[in-house]
């Protein structure tokens, strides 16, 4: 899920004013009617799951789903309970943090280079890092198993003593498929960074690594905040490597163990529909209060940062 | 960009070395090389269990019987065309078309935009789930509705259709936020003169606005076929990708940690998509990069 959108045209100031509506006003009702019960819809769902959470079972079992009536709480409470959803929240928690910093820290480093120094295998590289966020994560599974299977990890961090089975593991795989796009927004955006602040930084006698940490990495701070927000959600619902590398369920984050949630609940949906509400607590928040952040993440391409 | 490598002190030498080769030998060596040890092994009949030098070449035998002796193989690649198909030829165009509407002078244009990429971040697995409430057979809300009895996840007369359906209603508010980002990026006085010169809104969309987007809309197309290529996390939720749900890459991870672990018939299939998707995933890079060099 990981794209950049270019922009069609290169100059291209806000849009001052729109032709003034000269269409009949009957349409434009029409117009916000359309769009209405378009969102009315695509809302349904989630509302939907949400409405059915707070109803107790045994209600709903009685006068059927399309009625109203039977609220409660407890739902929330058995599924947290049952589902283990502490112990997977932590689990997400260990894996997104460290894989976000340092898939950020990594692409600024790449970042940096491709901008502000000319080799001649700038575009080569970034065409290897973006390429490679794009390829079919299923289609490197044999290799990338046998790879961690052979991979030794000390036995205080793996019980099998190797990196598979390991949030390790699991970290590294999500870092290397993030890196390209985060190396491709960020080289973008350092790209408008005027070379006279380096030039005088250099005068001073600032080091390579002092004008990327100093002056580069404060200057970046829109895009990083972008692409912290759009990678902690993207590496919250990473599902593949997580359900595949991690073979016991108690290392599952909650995306993967959703899976086996299912056969515990499959019978009680009112259950059901409060372990999804509670699963997609972190991403509702992040939609609600980092929403300019995850828009301007997934079309950063589009204004150049 | 001033900046030459040559000029530098040896320290700043080090640095810089290693500010590129570490994130490059990650990608290198977590992606590209795996990608190569699938062809490789695609041509092998490793078992998986014996050592990889037990390995024998088999030539093109595992792609022959992926195509001639397995019968799950056709039916996928055909569900993966439906799936491609359903998103290129419906979800697609919704998604532009209400980006082409949230982009005029509206009012509520940000809730209505809110509501409709809600569903960009959840988690493709999370969304079978929400789906399941409605689909359920016993206790799904369309059945309550039609007075129905269908398992819309089991029955594998509708439930490749079923997944399209909650597979669009993420893709659609994707594409109409990718496409909006581009209309917003269209210079407004193009659309001025078209409107002065008497277009229809119509007029000025078709013959204006959208060939000038052709980067943002061959970028569509891309993210289309490869999001439908890549398409996993919802079928292997319902029903690890069986019973009219098989996907190419279901196929391909179930050949690899099912029971039967088939290293050299899966990694041909595995080639397979890789194959596909390298020349989409050419055309994308190629188009981003230019245009980002452009500006």
């Amino acid at each position: 899920m990981t794209t950049i959108t270019p922009t069609s045209s290169a100059t291209a100031p806000a849009r001052a004013t729109t032709a003034p509506a000269r269409r009949p006003r009957s349409s434009r009702t029409g117009l916000y009617v359309f769009l209405t019960a378009v969102a009315v819809c695509w809302l349904f769902p989630i509302a939907w799951a949400l409405f059915n959470s707070f109803r107790d079972y045994a209600y709903t079992s009685e006068h059927g789903y399309a009625s109203i009536g039977g609220f409660t709480f407890d739902n929330y409470i058995n599924a947290w309970n049952q589902g283990d959803f502490g112990l997977h929240f932590w689990n997400s928690f260990v894996i997104t943090v460290p894989a976000v910093v340092i898939t950020l820290f990594l692409a600024s480093c790449m970042a940096f280079v491709l901008a502000r120094f000319s080799f001649r295998f700038n575009i080569t590289l970034l065409g290897i890092f973006l390429s490679a966020n794009l390829l079919p994560p299923q289609a490197l599974l044999i290799p990338i198993y046998r790879l961690f299977r052979a991979i030794p990890v000390p036995e205080w961090l793996s019980s099998s003593g190797s990196l598979l089975n390991t949030h390790l593991g699991v970290i590294a795989i999500n870092i290397a498929f993030q890196l390209g796009f985060c190396v491709f927004v960020l080289s973008n955006y350092m790209k408008t960074i005027p070379t006279e602040i380096y030039e005088s930084a250099r005068v001073d006698g600032a080091s390579v690594f002092r004008q990327f940490w100093q002056l580069t990495l404060p200057l970046c701070r829109p895009p990083l905040a972008a692409l912290a927000t759009l990678q902690v959600t993207w590496v919250y619902n990473e599902f593949f490597w997580a359900t595949v590398l991690l073979q016991s369920g108690d290392k599952f984050p909650i995306t993967s163990s959703l899976n086996s949630l299912q056969g515990r609940f499959f019978t009680d949906y009112n259950l059901l529909s409060a372990g999804s509400v509670l699963a997609m607590l972190p991403v509702l928040v992040i939609f609600f209060v980092l929403q300019r952040h995850f828009v301007s993440g997934l079309t950063l391409g589009a204004t150049k940062g | 960009m001033s900046g030459k490598v040559r000029t530098m002190s040896g320290a700043d030498r080090v640095v810089v070395t290693l500010m590129v080769a570490v994130p490059t030998l990650v990608v290198l060596g977590l992606i590209w090389l795996p990608a190569l040890g699938t062809v490789a092994l695609s041509f092998t009949n490793w078992n998986g269990i014996g050592p990889l030098s037990s390995a024998k070449g088999v030539g093109f035998s595992n792609y022959v019987n992926v195509a001639t002796n397995y019968p799950p193989f056709w039916p996928a690649l055909q569900h993966n065309l439906i799936w491609l198909a359903a998103l290129f030829i419906v979800a697609t165009p919704i998604g532009m078309f209400l980006a082409v509407l949230l982009d005029r002078k509206i009012r509520f244009s940000p809730f209505y935009q809110s509501a409709l990429y809600l569903p960009v971040v959840l988690s493709l697995a999370l969304i079978g789930f929400v789906w399941q409430l409605l689909y359920s057979r016993d206790q799904g809300l369309i059945n309550a509705v039609l007075g129905t009895q269908v398992d819309w996840y089991g029955n594998p007369d509708y439930n490749l259709w079923a997944a399209i359906v909650a597979t669009s209603w993420k893709h659609v508010g994707y594409i109409m936020l990718l496409y909006l980002a581009g209309l917003k990026a269209v210079d407004g006085s193009l659309r001025e003169a078209a409107s002065i010169d008497g277009a229809s809104e119509r007029q000025a969309f078709f013959q204006v606005v959208f060939p000038v987007m052709r980067p943002i809309n061959v970028i569509v197309l891309v993210v289309t076929v490869i999001e439908s290529l890549r398409a996993f996390d919802l079928v292997w939720v319902i029903n690890k990708g069986r019973n009219g749900l098989e996907l190419i890459a279901t196929l391909v991870t179930a050949n690899v940690i099912g029971e039967a672990s088939r290293i050299g018939f899966g990694s041909a299939m595995a080639t397979i998509m890789l194959v596909i998707s390298s020349v989409f995933v050419a055309i994308y890079v190629t188009v981003v990069v230019r245009e980002s060099r452009q500006s």
